[in-house]
C-alpha cells in the first residue's frame, strides 16, 4: 500500500486519476482506517488530503460557509458562525462517534463513506448543502443528495474527490434540526435519522422546507412530499401529522439487526414531527 | 456453633478491614504501565492467527495448508491433525479450540498459522484451502430440541432425557420438593407465562491474548490473560500430552473476564504452533473473534407457573428451563434451575432443566451463570401476581422470604442468610416510595447466588525489614490484591501499606481454583488469614526463644509479640519488624502458608429497585434511578464491593435492554462488534446507588461472603418489571430493545 500526502489539489487529482488499483481518499480516516485495519479493504493507494491548502479551513462565502474537506466535527462545533446559521447540521456532525472521533471525523468523509445511516448527511441535505468536487476536468458543484448512490457507492468519477462542503446563507426566519433514533444515548449508528429545515414568512406561514431521511432506504432521501406538507401552513398539528405520514410513506427500509421495517417506518414519522418542531422554534427565534 | 461464630465475628472491631485504601494496581492501570495479555513479548516472537469457519455447521472434508506452509515467513501451520488424541475430560475443550470432524459454529477454529509478521500470517490464512460439506444448522434453543432438528453430535444424550426430543438435548435435571398441583389448587390466582432471553457476551474490554514458548526439551512457558492460570496449565498440559510440571503459566493483568476467561481458546493452539515453529508465538483475538468464538452465555426459553393466595403467600412454584449452551454440552441450566426459587421459603417447588446444544460458540461462565435468566422469569411472574392481587411486590417477597432453617428449593437447609434483610432494606429505602412521572415505572426483583470456595494456596513471607509479601494464585479481577493485603494487615496488626500481594505463577504455589464463583475474597481471604496466623505463631515462638520463655506464654497483639501476662515475665513487646530483623539468628526466614479446600462460602442475596421511563412512540427505555441492596457478609474494601454491585447491575441492564447475539438465516453472527452488540455506555446510566448489608457468613473468620456475581441476578427482572409498569404491558422477551417495546405498546393500545 502506498501512502501519499500531496500539498495541492492538482497533485491529489493526478495521484487518484493515475492509480492502477483501488485508491482511497483519507480525510479524518475514522471510517477508512477501521476498514483498513480490519482487513475489509486492501487499497493500493491512500491519498491524505489534509495537507492541501484550504482543506482545514472554514470560510465565509456569499453569506454562507465553505467547509474544507479536512475540517473535523469538533472544529465545526466550536465555530460560532456555522453554529448560528445551521445548528442542525452542527448537531448532526456532533453525533458522529465519540469525543475522540470528533477530533478527526469530517462532513466530506461522512458524505463520501456513503452510508445510508450517516448522521450529517440528512442534515446537510435539508440545509441545501452542495459539495465542491475536484477532478481531472476541474471543479464542479453538486447537491449533497446526489453524491451517494447506494451503500458505499458515490457518483464521484475516477480521480475526483470532495474538496469542500458549502452551506448556503439561511433565509431570514429559518431554522433547521436533525434527530436520530439510536437504542443507546451515544456511540451508536442511526436506526432512523431525520433532518428538517424550514423558513417562515413574517406572518409565521412556512414558505420553504426541506425534509431528509437517513437509514430508511439505500441512500439518504430528500422527501419532497414531506416538505410540501409544511409549506403554506403554520406548521400546526395537522401539518405535522401530514409530514409524519409523508415521511413514513417515503421509507423503503430493510429488516436488519438494527431495526425492523415496521419500526423504522413508524419512527421516521415520529422523528420528522419532533425535528420539525425544533426547526420551527428555531425559525421563530 | 454457627451462631457463636457469628456473634464473635459481629463483635470484632476491625482496624483495616472496612476501610477504603488506594488500590495497588491503580497507578499502573491509569498510566498504561500495567501489562495485559497482549503486552507480552519475547525475542524472536511470531504472530499466530486462526482460520475460522464461515459456516454454522459443516463437515470438514479436507484441509490443504501446503500453499500456506510454503509462503515465505510462515513458520508453522497447525490443524487438528497435529494434536494427540485428548483425554476425555478435555476432548470438547480441544474440539472447541480446533475443530475435528466438523465445524460446529460460525467462527469455529479450523487451522492456525505462525508467521514472522501479522501481514504474512493474514496472507497465509487466505492460502489455506478448506473443503467443507455444509450441513443444516440450528441456533434457536426451542428449534434445536425439536425431533428432526439438525443434530450436532450423535450419541451424547444421556439417560435423564425422556423420549420425544432431538439428539441436541443432552441432559435433564430436576430440583424441588412438595406437590405442585396440590399447591396450585390452594392458590387464589395462578399466573403462567413463557419467557425468552437472548445470548449475551461478558463484554470484557481486553480480548483474549497469550504468548507461548515451548522449547525442544519439552519445557514450556505461557503468559496469558485468564481468570485461572492453574486451569490453563492443567488443561493445556492434558491437551498437549505434557506433564503438568513442565508447563509454567503466568497470568497477566486482566482487563475483565466475568467468567468468560475461565477456559482456554488460543492457549493450546499457541503452544502447538510454538512447538512446531521452535519459536515463541503470540496470539491476540480481534473483537470480532472474541464475539464469534469465545464463550457467551446461553440463550434460554423458560416457562413459569406460580400460584399465590390473595394475601400473598406463594402456594407453589414450577418452572421448565431450556438453555442452549452452544456447540457442546454444559449450559448453566443446572444452576439456573437450582437458583430460580432460591430466595423463597416454599412448600411446593419444582424446576426442570434441559441442557441443549446448538450451532453457536460453546458457552462459558458469565457472572452467576444461569441464574439471571431464571430470576428474570420467576421474578416477573411474582411481580405480576403481586400487582394483580393489589399487593406490594416487596411485601409479597417479605412474606415468602427464605430464612435461617428454610429448606431451599434446591435441597440444602439455609444457615444465617440475608434474603429477608435485603427485602426489608429495600422497603425502607427512600427510592421505594419516591414519586414517579408520566410514562415511568418502577420495578423490583431479588437474586440469589451460591458462592464457592475450593482449592486455594497462599504463602505469606515476612521480609527482613518488617514488610510482608503475600503470594496468591488467583488473578486479581475485582480487587483481590487489595483485599488480601488488608486481611493480612488486619490479622498481623500492621498497616495496609506494609503488605504487598502478588499473583504468583503456577510454579510457585500449589493448585488454585479459577477466579470464579465469587470465591476469591472468601477462600483466598480465609487462606491469607490462616497463613498470617501461622506466621504469627512462628513469630511468637521466636520471641519466646529470645526471651527464654514458653511459646504458650507469648501472645500477639497490635502487631507485636507480648508476654501473655505478669507470670510469663517482664519483657517489652517485640514488633513484627523487630522479630523479622533478627530472624536469621532465631531460626531463619519467617513465613506462613495455607493450603486448603475452602468450605463454608455463604450464599448471597440482593434486591434491586429501578425506575425507567419509556418513550411510547419509539419504545426507547431510559434508566432513571437504580438502587442495589446486597448482603456482603463483611465488606473488606467497600469501594470494590460497591463496584461489584454497580458492575453487575450495569451488565444486567445491558442484558435486559439491548445486548443480544443476532444470527442470520445463514447461521452467521450478524453483530460481531461493539457497534451492534450494544453494551450500555456511561451516558445511558444514572449513578447506581448501593446499600451494603453485612449479615456475617459463619463460614469465614471475618464473615465475608462473595459479592461478585449476585448483583447480575436481579436486574433482568427488575428492569423488565419497571419497563412493563411504564409501558402498561408485560414484556417477556429479552432484550427489550426499542422495536420490541414499541411493537408491544402498539399491540396493547391498539
Amino acid at each position: 500500500m502506498r501512502y501519499e500526502a500531496p500539498q495541492s489539489v492538482d497533485t491529489a487529482v493526478a495521484l487518484l486519476a493515475e492509480a492502477a488499483g483501488s485508491a482511497h481518499v483519507l480525510a479524518g480516516g475514522t471510517d477508512l482506517l477501521v476498514r483498513l485495519r480490519s482487513g475489509h479493504i486492501e487499497p493500493e493507494l491512500v491519498v491524505d488530503i489534509k495537507r492541501i491548502e484550504g482543506m482545514r479551513a472554514i470560510v465565509e462565502e456569499d453569506g454562507g460557509w465553505r467547509i474544507g474537506a479536512g475540517v473535523p466535527s469538533a472544529e465545526l462545533g466550536e465555530h460560532a458562525g456555522v453554529r448560528g446559521a445551521w445548528p442542525g447540521v452542527v448537531e448532526a456532525a456532533g453525533l458522529i462517534g465519540s469525543t475522540q472521533i470528533q477530533g478527526r471525523a469530517t462532513l466530506a468523509g461522512n458524505l463520501c463513506n456513503a452510508s445510508p445511516a450517516a448522521d450529517s448527511v440528512p442534515a446537510m441535505v435539508a440545509a441545501g448543502a452542495t459539495a465542491r468536487i475536484a477532478g481531472p476536468g476541474g471543479t464542479r458543484d453538486v447537491a449533497v443528495e446526489d453524491i451517494p448512490t447506494g451503500p458505499g457507492r458515490t457518483s464521484l468519477r475516477p480521480g475526483e474527490f470532495v474538496a469542500s462542503i458549502y452551506l448556503p446563507a439561511p433565509a431570514p426566519r429559518s431554522g433547521d434540526a436533525y434527530l436520530r433514533f439510536i437504542p443507546r444515548t451515544e456511540m451508536d449508528i442511526a436506526v432512523v435519522g431525520c433532518g428538517v429545515a424550514l423558513t417562515l414568512d413574517e406572518g409565521g406561514t412556512c414558505i420553504a422546507a426541506r425534509v431528509s431521511l437517513g437509514a430508511v432506504a439505500a441512500k439518504v432521501l430528500l422527501v419532497g412530499k414531506a416538505a410540501a406538507a409544511l409549506v403554506g401552513t403554520a406548521v400546526d398539528d395537522t401539518a405535522l401529522a401530514a409530514l409524519s405520514a409523508a415521511c413514513s410513506e417515503a421509507c423503503s427500509p430493510i429488516d436488519d439487526k438494527r431495526g425492523t421495517v415496521a419500526f423504522r417506518t413508524h419512527v421516521a414519522g415520529v422523528l420528522a414531527e419532533r425535528a420539525a418542531r425544533i426547526a420551527l422554534s428555531r425559525a421563530k427565534g | 456453633m454457627a451462631l457463636d461464630k457469628q456473634a464473635e465475628t459481629a463483635k470484632r472491631q476491625f482496624k483495616v478491614v472496612g476501610t477504603r485504601p488506594n488500590r495497588p494496581d491503580g497507578i499502573d492501570k491509569v498510566t498504561g504501565r500495567a501489562r495485559f495479555g497482549a503486552d507480552a513479548v519475547a525475542p524472536g516472537m511470531l504472530t499466530g492467527r486462526v482460520l475460522r469457519s464461515p459456516h454454522a455447521h459443516a463437515r470438514i472434508v479436507k484441509i490443504d495448508a501446503s500453499r500456506a506452509a510454503a509462503l515465505s515467513g510462515v513458520k508453522a501451520v497447525v490443524t487438528r491433525a497435529d494434536f494427540p488424541e485428548p483425554p476425555a475430560h478435555v476432548a470438547d475443550v480441544l474440539d472447541n479450540c480446533m475443530a475435528g470432524a466438523k465445524a460446529l459454529y460460525d467462527g469455529h477454529a479450523v487451522a492456525a498459522v505462525a508467521a514472522v509478521s501479522p501481514a504474512v500470517a493474514r496472507r497465509a490464512l487466505k492460502l489455506i484451502e478448506v473443503e467443507y460439506e455444509v450441513l443444516a444448522h440450528v441456533t434457536d434453543v426451542d428449534e434445536a430440541m425439536q425431533p428432526g432438528a439438525p443434530v450436532l453430535h450423535e450419541g451424547r444424550t444421556d439417560e435423564t432425557v425422556p423420549e420425544g426430543f432431538s439428539g441436541n438435548v443432552i441432559s435433564r435435571c430436576e430440583f424441588g420438593h412438595g406437590d405442585i398441583e396440590a399447591g396450585l389448587a390452594k392458590a387464589d390466582r395462578v399466573v403462567e407465562r413463557s419467557f425468552r432471553t437472548a445470548a449475551t457476551h461478558q463484554g470484557y474490554i481486553e480480548p483474549h491474548a497469550c504468548l507461548a514458548q515451548m522449547g525442544p526439551d519439552g519445557q514450556a512457558d505461557l503468559w496469558c490473560c485468564t481468570q485461572g492460570h492453574y486451569m490453563v496449565r492443567n488443561t493445556c498440559a492434558a491437551i498437549l500430552g505434557m506433564e503438568v510440571g513442565q508447563l509454567r503459566v503466568t497470568a497477566s493483568e486482566i482487563g475483565g473476564g466475568f467468567g468468560g476467561k475461565t477456559t482456554v481458546f488460543l492457549e493450546p493452539v499457541a503452544l502447538m504452533l510454538s512447538k512446531k515453529a521452535g519459536r515463541p508465538v503470540k496470539m491476540v483475538m480481534s473483537r470480532e473473534e472474541v464475539l464469534r468464538a469465545s464463550g457467551p452465555t446461553a440463550s434460554t426459553s423458560i416457562d413459569v407457573r406460580i400460584g399465590m393466595t390473595k394475601d400473598g403467600r406463594i402456594t407453589a412454584g414450577d418452572a421448565v428451563l431450556r438453555y442452549q449452551g452452544g456447540a457442546y454440552p454444559g449450559s448453566p441450566v443446572g444452576m439456573g434451575s437450582m437458583s430460580a426459587f432460591a430466595p423463597y421459603d416454599l412448600e411446593n417447588v419444582r424446576t426442570v432443566g434441559f441442557d441443549v446444544v446448538s450451532n453457536r460458540p460453546k458457552q462459558a461462565a458469565y457472572r452467576a451463570p444461569g441464574a439471571p435468566m431464571a430470576a428474570f422469569a420467576v421474578e416477573s411472574v411474582i411481580d405480576e401476581l403481586a400487582k394483580s392481587l393489589g399487593l406490594d411486590p416487596l411485601d409479597v417477597r417479605i412474606r415468602n422470604a427464605a430464612v435461617e432453617g428454610t429448606k431451599s428449593s434446591y435441597g440444602p437447609t439455609y444457615p444465617a442468610i440475608g434474603a429477608k434483610a435485603t427485602f426489608e432494606a429495600a422497603k425502607a429505602h427512600p427510592h421505594w416510595s419516591a414519586p414517579l412521572g408520566e410514562n415511568q415505572g418502577r420495578g423490583v426483583a431479588c437474586g440469589f447466588w451460591f458462592n464457592f470456595g475450593g482449592d486455594t494456596c497462599v504463602t505469606l513471607n515476612v521480609n527482613l525489614d518488617g514488610t510482608v509479601s503475600v503470594s496468591e494464585g488467583n488473578p486479581d479481577i475485582g480487587g483481590s490484591r487489595a483485599s488480601m493485603s488488608m486481611m493480612a494487615a488486619e490479622e498481623l496488626g500492621i498497616p495496609y501499606e506494609q503488605v504487598r500481594t502478588i499473583i504468583a505463577d503456577t510454579g510457585s504455589l500449589g493448585q488454585n481454583e479459577v477466579t470464579d464463583g465469587s470465591r476469591v475474597t472468601f477462600a483466598v481471604g480465609l487462606a491469607t488469614i490462616e497463613a498470617a496466623r501461622q506466621a504469627i505463631r512462628v513469630m511468637c515462638a521466636r520471641a519466646a526463644k529470645i526471651w527464654g520463655i514458653d511459646e504458650d506464654a507469648v501472645v500477639w497483639e497490635d502487631g507485636a509479640a507480648k508476654p501473655a501476662g505478669p507470670n510469663a515475665g517482664q519483657f517489652p513487646p517485640m514488633s513484627l519488624a523487630e522479630i523479622a530483623a533478627v530472624a536469621s539468628n532465631t531460626g531463619g526466614p519467617i513465613a506462613g502458608h495455607c493450603e486448603v479446600n475452602a468450605e463454608g462460602a455463604g450464599v448471597s442475596f440482593a434486591t434491586h429497585i429501578v425506575d425507567t421511563e419509556v418513550d411510547p412512540e419509539t419504545g426507547a427505555v431510559k434508566i432513571l434511578r437504580y438502587t442495589v441492596i446486597q448482603d456482603a457478609g463483611k465488606a473488606v474494601h467497600p469501594d470494590y464491593v460497591e463496584g461489584q454491585f454497580q458492575g453487575g447491575a450495569v451488565q444486567g441492564i445491558g442484558w435486559a435492554l439491548n445486548e443480544e447475539y443476532i444470527y442470520g438465516e445463514d447461521g452467521r453472527l450478524q453483530n460481531p462488534g461493539f457497534l451492534d452488540y450494544r453494551v450500555p455506555v456511561a451516558s445511558d446510566l444514572p449513578m447506581i446507588d448501593t446499600v451494603i448489608l453485612e449479615i456475617p457468613n459463619p463460614g469465614h473468620p471475618y464473615g465475608v461472603r462473595g459479592v461478585g456475581e449476585t448483583s447480575i441476578v436481579p436486574p433482568l427482572a427488575a428492569v423488565a418489571n419497571a419497563v412493563s409498569a411504564a409501558a402498561g404491558v408485560r414484556l417477556t422477551d429479552l432484550p427489550m430493545s426499542p422495536p420490541k417495546v414499541q411493537a408491544a405498546i402498539q399491540a396493547a393500545r391498539g
